[in-house]
């Protein structure tokens, strides 16, 4: 499908971008790797005036050290993200969910910054930015300011990005050494998730010390299931179901025909226990 | 193995695995798929397409999108005062079966949703989409049909002027047939001293969900008007757009460039093409239509949907003694070119493999407000198939034994073929005994049955089970004669011609009309090996009226075993016609001649002459003898004499997290006996492609209505197509039994693969829960349906083996009072 005609800029630098968004108003819309807006575009679910692609915008791609800190580049393509040595080193988890996105030629598309700014609560981002406990860089006219993962997504594909700002980065504290698992549950591989869990565990001795667990389509925003991780600490790696039994306390997820509301908060918690046991293991 | 047929003495050609000589221009996309097809002048349409199921179009304001840039022209039905041709129903099934008109544009009336009430003409594609939306139409909505129970009850119409939503009522019964004795005597019987199995199955409705949506390009410029389509049915487009439009046929002209894709999706001809076609003579210009994604899923025609009420009666040991069918099919809003028909199909597959003494086939077709049903890869067999191999499993379930032993039980046996079914079909060869040893072997069947034992032992949150399907199916449409007894609107022969070219190149033509399956391959290993000359010196010419002006098209596993039996006699003609003007040049006698790999050799010397040799020879026609004509091309028309029958034993097994419901393929091995296989590799591309495409109705696929009628499942992100990612490695095997129907003795393949898996994958998951009280899931078992099913294990709906049918039941009501007219 054609979509409606629109204006197309192209900016190369973030204040160019900035510049852009502020003149198009209401009627500008962010273009990042394209995989979620151009589909809504070319059905016509949406029709923007002015398309600002962030494609040429070198100073958002790329994934460095900064002390404590992983940062990564909003326009960073997942499989970037998902092959990063860096990542896989400080930050597993969200190496290993982002492996998951999709397919291939997604990830050679889609970028962080782009998955977590539409904000889809069956995306499957949010829930280890979220455990994480990442932070989000949020550029605008007004300067820039950075908000925390648990403040981030607001809603229904709304976050703190406010009008005229865009995401530059995400800043992942390190978690050097900690088990991670991200436990995708789908009736084909290239659909969005019915269920996700994301799941990273600090372990001595096969002692859970600490656990951080984020949740994909559980509610409309990405969730992380605190009741969980507050059970898990001091478990043993290998006898964790028990604790991982109150995944869907505080959830409200939606029915679909990939199953209802029940049937999710049924499948958290059994994947609750698999993605923390496959942390723990490694 | 024993009783197999020895292959035919190796040849050169048929039989080896040559990689395709069409797939580098079709994978690579640099070829004519229709949509690439740009005319001088061309203009673009865009349809503007009712949201509403079921609604009454009360005005039509189209002056905003004519005023917008670049807009030609906007049209409604009214602008087309002496129509535009029709949509046809090619077999009505009865005499008296109700068939709404359909026309491509609606004119007052919407009956579901999709349907097209205006077209938009521009100069870009573009253009034509942004004014499609400017097109203000108002609608009085209506009640919507949508569930085929539903409309069997005659309380919301589909199409409130016919009064009704029944269409036609359709029986085979064995006993007045003279096949086979009285069902509800068996079924009386068994239930006094044996054993009756009664189970209702859902066939859900899915979408073709072809790779190339469809296309139309349009030339009304000059004496012919010529349409390239994205089609499986060039020939009887044509035919029919002469029947419905008044145009002679010989002012049309319809080509079928590369096309990408069918599974019967594209044997229909469309609403698209009648407009296109309609459009582009009125301005005089050359017009494409190319339909989007989401246009497709909306408005090509659907498959299945069907209600399978099924009683099957035995004895207490397992051998069957009856069976009766009662079908209920979900037509859609309109009879489609073979819709009424394709649930009839299945009154000769029912009863598959098996020797079942009495046979009773029903089937209900009834109107709705969803999108039209018709052809859907195996159509009408895969349903029947599924149905016959789901009640096997529960009978061996019920007599305590296993589903392989009470196929073996009843099926047809070796040496009894050719068989006469119960519904009066003659099976020319098969050995349901050496497919299923072979596939055992494969498949490591005593092992995964220890397997599965010992997990159900353990405790295994997750379970396994093995699920069987021994199909036949009947392929090669068709007959002509038989095809003529069912009311059927055409023939089943097939044609091909072969031209002999000057420079020792070969041309074939073909009536069919290949859209992915390979025939320009199959069919030059057939010629090089039948004339003698190399492979890569013939050349397939098909799917262009004015070039292969003779067909039937390519559908229902009919083009190699009916369109490559043309081609074989159409070669044999060659090779007949070409003996005396090599006689001629050889100065010998007709008589002393024999033809060998390309040459014909006077009898104890070593003369003689190759046959490219006497087609340059007749070309030049400088020495030839008085009485002939000079030239040695030839034509063939093939009219089977008989269907198609191949047949197979698929064994699966599938793994069954307790825990989740997820269901995932652990092994699947199929062995198909399709007789002579001309490409092993062709072969093996159509077995691979027809598992999936089966394999997805048991575990992935459903088209999905709310209910208004609006269809859920519009995309892709909700239609859940499957990829390789959610497939295994299968394991394929053949056994051959030479077809006795045709020349080279093959069966057809294209569909085999889709009618067998469906069940093979539903008994796998049953068999794996059976032990918790589990008798069925509905398709396609979901994760979520699996796990409910665990959950309401033990409880009374679930634990009684043998629900009766409510005597309510609509569907199980007497026949003669729900229907429109007999058949048969």
């Amino acid at each position: 499908m054609i979509p409606s005609s629109f204006e197309y800029v192209a900016p190369t630098s973030v204040e160019d971008a900035l510049a852009a968004l502020a003149e198009a108003g209401d009627e500008g819309k962010v273009l990042a790797g394209g995989q979620s807006l151009l589909p809504v575009l070319r059905m016509r679910l949406n029709a923007p005036e002015k398309v600002i692609d962030l494609g040429r915008v070198e100073g958002l791609r790329g994934i460095r050290e900064d002390g404590d800190t992983i940062v990564i580049g909003a326009m960073t393509t997942h499989d970037e993200v998902a092959n990063s040595e860096l990542v896989k080193e400080h930050a597993a988890l969200l190496a290993k969910a982002t492996a998951e996105v999709a397919d291939p030629q997604i990830r050679h598309r889609g970028t962080l910054g782009g998955a977590i700014v539409h904000a889809d609560p069956a995306g499957d981002l949010g829930a280890p930015v979220l455990a994480l406990d990442a932070e989000m860089v949020i550029a605008g006219p007004g300067g820039e300011r950075t908000v925390a993962a648990k403040d981030f997504f607001t809603d229904l594909f709304e976050t703190a990005v406010g009008d005229g700002e865009l995401l530059t980065a995400i800043r992942i504290p390190k978690h050097t050494g900690w088990g991670a698992h991200y436990e995708k549950f789908v009736r084909v591989a290239h659909q969005w998730s019915i269920v996700g869990v994301a799941a990273t565990v600090k372990a001595d001795g096969g002692t859970i010390s600490e656990a951080k667990i984020g949740l994909t389509n559980m509610g409309s925003t990405p969730l992380r299931a605190a009741s969980v991780e507050a059970a898990l600490a001091g478990k043993s790696a290998s006898d964790v179901a028990d604790a991982c039994s109150s995944a869907a306390d505080g959830t409200n997820p939606p029915s679909d025909l990939n199953g209802d509301a029940d049937y999710r908060r049924h499948l958290a918690t059994v994947l609750t226990s698999r993605a923390v046991a496959a942390a723990a293991a490694g | 193995m024993t009783a197999v047929d020895e292959r035919p003495a190796e040849s050169a050609e048929i039989g080896k695995a040559r990689r395709r000589k069409e797939d580098q221009r079709l994978i690579t996309g640099r070829t004519k798929w229709t949509d690439n097809i740009v005319l001088p002048g061309m203009l673009h349409l865009a349809m503007v397409r009712s949201p509403f199921a079921h609604a009454k179009v009360t005005s039509i304001d189209t002056e905003a999108a004519k005023g917008a840039t670049n807009v030609v022209a906007v049209y409604t039905a009214a602008d087309f005062p002496d129509g535009m041709g029709a949509c046809a129903n090619a077999w009505p099934i009865t005499p008296e079966q109700v068939t709404p008109d359909h026309l491509p544009m609606v004119t007052e009336h919407v009956a579901c949703a999709g349907e097209i009430v205006a077209v938009v003409v521009a100069r870009s594609a573009a253009a034509a989409r942004d004014a499609a939306e400017l097109v203000d139409v108002d609608y009085e909505e209506l009640p919507a049909v949508l569930d085929a129970k539903e409309a069997l009850k005659d309380e919301v119409l589909a199409h409130p002027d016919k009064g009704t939503n029944k269409s036609a009522f359709w029986r085979l019964d064995s006993a007045e047939a003279g096949t086979g004795g009285s069902v509800d005597e068996a079924i009386a019987k068994a239930r006094e001293d044996g054993i009756v199995i009664e189970r209702e199955y859902r066939q859900q409705r899915l979408v073709p969900a072809f790779m190339e949506p469809r296309s139309t390009v349009v030339d009304p410029t000059g004496e012919q008007v010529t349409m390239w389509t994205s089609t499986q049915v060039p020939h009887i487009l044509r035919f029919l757009i002469a029947a419905t439009t008044g145009m002679p046929e010989s002012k049309i002209r319809v080509i079928a460039p590369d096309v990408g894709g069918g599974f019967g999706g594209k044997l229909q001809t469309t609403p698209e093409e009648f407009i296109t076609l309609a459009v582009a003579r009125k301005l005089g210009k050359p017009a494409k239509y190319t339909e989007t994604r989401s246009e497709s899923l909306l408005s090509a025609h659907h498959g299945r949907d069907q209600y399978q009420m099924l009683t099957l009666a035995a004895t207490k040991d397992g051998t069957v003694t009856g069976l009766k069918v009662d079908l209920l099919a979900n037509l859609g809003a309109y009879v489609a070119i073979v819709g009424g028909g394709v649930p009839v199909l299945g009154a000769w597959m029912f009863h598959a493999i098996y020797k079942f003494p009495a046979y009773q086939f029903n089937c209900q077709t009834v109107l709705t407000n969803t999108t039209w049903v018709d052809a859907y890869r195996g159509a009408g067999r895969p349903e029947a198939t599924f149905a016959i191999e789901r009640l096997m499993d529960e009978l061996a379930a019920e007599v305590g034994v296993d589903p392989l032993e009470i196929r073996e039980k009843n099926w047809i046996k070796h040496e009894e073929f050719p068989f006469v079914s119960v519904s009066g079909m003659t099976y020319d060869s098969g050995n349901y005994e050496a497919a299923t040893a072979r596939a055992k072997e494969l498949f490591g069947y005593d092992e995964l049955r220890a397997e599965q034992k010992q997990r159900r032992q353990s405790g295994d949150p997750v379970q396994l089970g093995i699920g069987v399907s021994t199909f036949t199916e009947m392929c090669g449409l068709a007959p002509s004669r038989v095809l003529g007894q069912l009311s059927y609107g055409a023939g089943g022969w097939e044609s091909a011609a072969i031209r002999m070219l000057p420079t020792g190149k070969v041309e074939v033509i073909t009536g069919t009309s290949p859209h992915g399956q390979g025939h320009e391959t199959a069919w030059s290993q057939i010629v090089a090996d039948r004339l003698g000359v190399p492979f890569d010196d013939v050349e397939v010419l098909h799917g262009d009226t004015a070039i292969a002006y003779k067909g039937l098209d390519t559908y229902g596993s009919r083009s190699l075993v009916v369109g490559g039996e043309a081609v074989v006699r159409a070669a044999d003609k060659v090779i007949e016609k070409a003996k005396p003007f090599a006689a001629h040049l050889l100065e010998a006698s007709v008589d002393d001649l024999e033809f060998k790999d390309g040459r014909y050799a006077v009898k104890g010397t070593d003369k003689g002459v190759g046959i490219t040799e006497v087609a340059l020879a007749t070309f030049a026609s400088h020495n030839y003898p008085d009485h002939l004509e000079p030239g040695i091309d030839a034509d063939a028309t093939y009219d089977p004499v008989d269907f198609s029958f191949p047949h197979g034993t698929h064994l699966c097994a599938m793994e069954v997290d307790t825990e989740t419901g997820a269901s995932t393929i652990r092994k699947y091995v199929c062995v198909d006996d399709i007789g002579q296989v001309i490409n092993p590799l062709i072969v093996e591309g159509q077995v691979h492609g027809g598992l999936v495409q089966g394999i997805a109705q048991a575990l992935w696929e459903e088209a999905v209505y709310d209910d208004n009628g609006t269809l859920v499942t519009g995309s892709f992100v909700d239609y859940t197509l499957p990829t390789t990612a959610d497939t295994i490695n299968f394991v394929t095997d053949n056994t051959t039994s030479l077809a006795t129907t045709n020349t080279l003795g093959t069966k057809g393949v294209g569909e085999a693969g889709t009618i067998a898996s469906t069940p093979a994958v539903v008994n796998a998951i049953v068999d794996a829960v059976r032990d918790r009280g589990i008798h069925d899931i509905q398709m396609p078992c979901t994760p979520a349906r699996v796990w409910a099913a665990l959950q309401s294990a033990g409880s009374a709906e679930v634990a009684q083996a043998q629900p009766h049918f409510h005597e309510e039941a609509a569907n199980n009501a007497d026949p003669g009072t729900t229907g429109e007219g007999s058949g048969s």
